[in-house]
């Protein structure tokens, strides 16, 4: 029997006197007729559609700079947009701003707190934020006064009920948007710290977020330790689609390069690629061998290659059309605890709880 | 038994916590070193073993927690009300009385966290089994219950009642007190589960929270009206995008002159400035990708302004940078930004007046009333769309832009060095966070590109 439901039907409110039995009824049914619809559309697989691509070539990428400077675990790393400057943070609190290319560290924040997970640059270049177990999100303007103290001018924007696991600027400096284990997102207003919207929908922990980089410019995807991975308008503040297929937490989130689909990288030792047009998963990239969590994933600039850094200190290079590992990279000490693409496509950064963090090209 | 266990109940069971810290009292009060003294109780000629008194239970919680009689008497009730304890004297009436009552622990069969919801099969089987056994025992409400379950299962009756048939023929077979038992466990369960009307009602949870299951079932609903699109055109985008960007992806392809990371050298960023005079070819290309290729390159911006400006079609671009400027700019410059905006492109006779059909023009303007940060998304996005699908197509086989494309430059590759050994010295470059101090027109300061300068040499 086809089940149909119209549009009117699709968008209205529970009603209040439909008892939990009847919704846990109804949720199990539509969950069913969702994976069958999109299975109807669902035609061909994309490793097939990528048999008349051509295979990539021997893939030699090597350890470029190491920077060194942390006193403990590298937890979190963003780019600056001039390409070459990156911003880390660790668990002892430490936010270092460095010169990537000379390894130069220009500037350096001790936070108050320990376990700073989330850093981000700021797209003008002039502001860092960050936060971690003091449940906030902070702005330090970056001062080129070496006597200045940066904590002086620190500002206090994100709040939330417990710890901080990401932060991105959007498209100026003057917004910020969180993830937490609070298990909510938030946008922020950075000049008043005022709440802009919040989403609500993770059942856990949210781990991780990535801005769209569609022409719309208004959605970001996060993925939390429900295993699942939400899209979300920014505006409304509404959940408009959710993808459960992992088996884990998932620890990072990023959007392929045109916007249309993105990738995850969860503790259950896969990546997987989710097409957002499709509405389903799309490919998974996992290997017996690998066992351990993916802790951080980036695109290479046209979305050939996903980079993933693992738990087991590694990071595996994946042909995201054929679906086949092309590379493992080994360098790092311990874990692989993020890995960033730079903005111009000429190599990716990876931090590791080995104190360092590695440039690759 | 036959009531059917339900493997995946109560995920909203899963939020009552207050069951899980009941059960974990219970099981305290059953434990063989701290627990209550259990005994036989004579029930009229019958006796029932493992019962304790309501006085029993009340010195148990008093000593265990170290509380009053009213609290222990409280906390005791409850436990009754949910189904943990129930009464042997009296069982419709669950309340826990601190005299010499009999009461018994709840079989964990039949704990409320375990068995919800309760099947509406198994409570007509109940029924039926009493209404068999013994005519009007059943009281008013339970006949009700009965009559409606009658007509809305209608289909399985004969099931009902064959069921009911069996189970009270298997009790006979038991011994008396085991039975008496069961009779009273079973009884408990649905006092508590179907309780009668006006009575305590454990079920009664408020309004609905804005619960996972609320929200999964509406995320659904939507989910399965949701345009989608087929497989095979969304996978054969991948492939033209890969393919498109494949020379422009360094880490795939390389770059020119080479990479900075692995030569030590930035010709590869000084050439590609955001404001460099020419730019390189790769560069001058990939604004024919799309249009937000274009409008996000600094230099291929000011480009499209300049042709705009030429046909006279300028306030589009502008009105369109105002808008974005209004929405990821600062809360407290709103009002300001959107008065500006719709003096200088919106108000009749405007100075760069933009040209908005009427009906989003009057949407538009009835939000300007209450100023916020999306009030001009429509228009925008009206603006966004003519732009794309009018004058950008224009533009790429305009002659501005295809000189641009024969002036842009080609890098040569640098060969690699014959001392592979030496290496290059690492020039440092001014800090964004400087350049931008510097600079003294407003607005966002885009990360500006460093010029390798000499000034330092760092290995």
């Amino acid at each position: 029997m086809r089940f149909s439901i119209s549009p009117e039907m699709a968008t209205q409110e529970v009603q209040p006197n439909e008892t939990l039995s009847n919704l846990k009824a109804e949720s199990d049914t539509l969950k069913t007729k969702l994976e069958d619809e999109r299975a109807k559309l669902h035609d061909v697989e994309l490793h097939q559609v990528a048999e008349k691509v051509d295979g990539l070539g021997q893939f030699i990428m090597k350890t470029r700079r190491t920077l060194k400077g942390h006193g403990n675990k590298v937890l979190c790393m963003d780019w600056c947009k001039d390409k070459r400057r990156i911003v880390s943070s660790s668990q002892d609190g430490k936010v270092i701003v460095w010169d990537a290319f000379t390894t130069n560290k220009e500037h350096a924040v001790t936070m108050p707190c320990t376990w700073v997970m989330a850093c981000a640059y700021a797209p003008s270049g002039c502001a860092v934020a960050c936060g971690g177990l003091d449940n906030k999100c902070s702005v330090y303007p970056l001062s080129l006064d070496k006597n200045e103290n940066l904590a002086a001018k620190k500002k206090s924007v994100a709040m939330h009920t417990n710890y901080l696991s990401a932060c991105s600027f959007t498209n100026s400096d003057m917004q910020i948007l969180t993830s937490s284990g609070d298990g909510t997102c938030a946008l922020w207003d950075v000049e008043s710290g005022q709440l802009l919207q919040s989403f609500h929908g993770h059942a856990a922990d949210v781990l991780c977020l990535d801005l769209a980089p569609s022409e719309t410019g208004n959605t970001f995807i996060s993925g939390g330790c429900d295993k699942k991975a939400n899209v979300w308008d920014m505006r409304s503040g509404q959940c408009i689609q959710s993808f459960e297929t992992h088996e884990s937490d998932i620890n990072s989130v990023r959007y392929y390069p045109s916007g249309d689909a993105f990738a995850s990288g969860s503790d259950d030792a896969t990546c997987r690629l989710y097409d957002l047009r499709a509405d389903r998963e799309v490919a998974i990239y996992s290997k017996e061998s690998i066992i351990f969590g993916a802790s951080s994933v980036d695109f290479s600039l046209s979305g050939r290659l996903l980079f993933g850094g693992y738990n087991d200190y590694t990071i595996n290079v994946w042909d995201v059309l054929k679906g086949t590992r092309v590379s493992i990279l080994f360098g790092h000490e311990n874990r692989v605890s993020a890995l960033r693409v730079s903005p111009d496509g000429t190599a990716f950064c990876s931090g590791s709880w080995d104190h360092t963090l590695r440039v690759w090209a | 038994m036959t009531i059917s266990t339900l493997t995946r109940g109560g995920a909203q069971r899963e939020q009552q916590h207050c069951l899980r810290k009941m059960e974990r009292v219970i099981i305290a009060m059953q434990d063989p070193d701290i627990g209550l003294k259990m005994r036989n109780q004579r029930l009229l000629i019958t006796v029932i073993p493992h019962a304790m008194t309501g006085n029993d239970i009340m010195e148990w919680l008093i000593q265990k927690y170290n509380i009053t009689d009213e609290e222990a008497g409280h906390l005791g009730g409850l436990l009754v009300q949910y189904g943990y304890i129930y009464p042997l004297k009296e069982p419709r009436s669950l309340i826990l009385r601190s005299d010499d009552s009999p009461y018994r622990f709840q079989t964990p069969y039949f704990w409320t966290s375990s068995r919800w919801p309760a099947s509406e099969l198994d409570y007509a089987i109940y029924l039926a089994k009493k209404n068999i056994r013994k005519q009007g025992e059943l009281v008013d409400y339970e006949k009700q219950n009965y009559n409606l379950l009658h007509k809305r299962i209608n289909h399985t009756w004969d099931f009902v009642v064959m069921q009911a048939r069996e189970q009270i023929r298997a009790s006979k077979q038991r011994r008396k007190a085991d039975r008496i038992v069961l009779e009273c466990q079973e009884q408990a369960y649905w006092l508590v589960n179907k309780p009668c009307p006006g009575a305590f009602d454990v079920f009664d949870l408020g309004p609905e929270r804005c619960n996972v299951l609320n929200s999964r079932v509406i995320l659904n609903r939507r989910a399965l009206v949701r345009n989608r699109v087929k497989s095979s055109i969304c996978l054969e985008s991948f492939m033209k995008f890969c393919d498109q960007y494949h020379q422009h992806d360094p880490i795939m392809s390389g770059c020119l002159p080479s990479n900075p990371w692995i030569s030590d050298d930035t010709t590869h960023w000084t050439i590609n400035t955001d404001l460099v005079g020419t730019p390189t070819r790769l560069r001058v290309e990939r604004w024919s990708f799309s249009f937000m290729e274009l409008l996000n390159d600094c230099l291929g911006r000011r480009e499209f302004m300049t042709y705009l400006e030429k046909e006279f079609s300028g306030e589009n671009l502008c009105f369109w940078e105002a808008c974005e400027d209004l929405r990821h700019g600062e809360s407290s410059k709103i009002i300001l930004k959107v008065e500006e905006v719709y003096k200088t492109f919106l108000s009749p006779g405007a100075a760069r007046w933009v040209n908005i059909d009427s009906k989003t023009m009057e949407r538009t303007l009835e939000g300007i009333k209450q100023p916020h940060r999306f009030v001009m998304d429509d228009a925008q996005m009206h603006i966004y769309f003519l732009m794309k699908k009018d004058s950008y197509p224009r533009y790429l086989k305009s002659d501005l832009y295809k000189n641009m494309l024969s002036k842009a430059i080609v890098p040569q590759e640098t060969k690699k060095s014959v001392f592979p050994f030496m290496r290059r010295q690492r020039h440092s470059s001014p800090s964004p966070a400087m350049v931008s101090q510097a600079t003294e027109d407003n607005g966002k300061a885009k990360g500006a590109g460093p010029a390798a300068t000499n000034s330092g040499t760092l290995s």
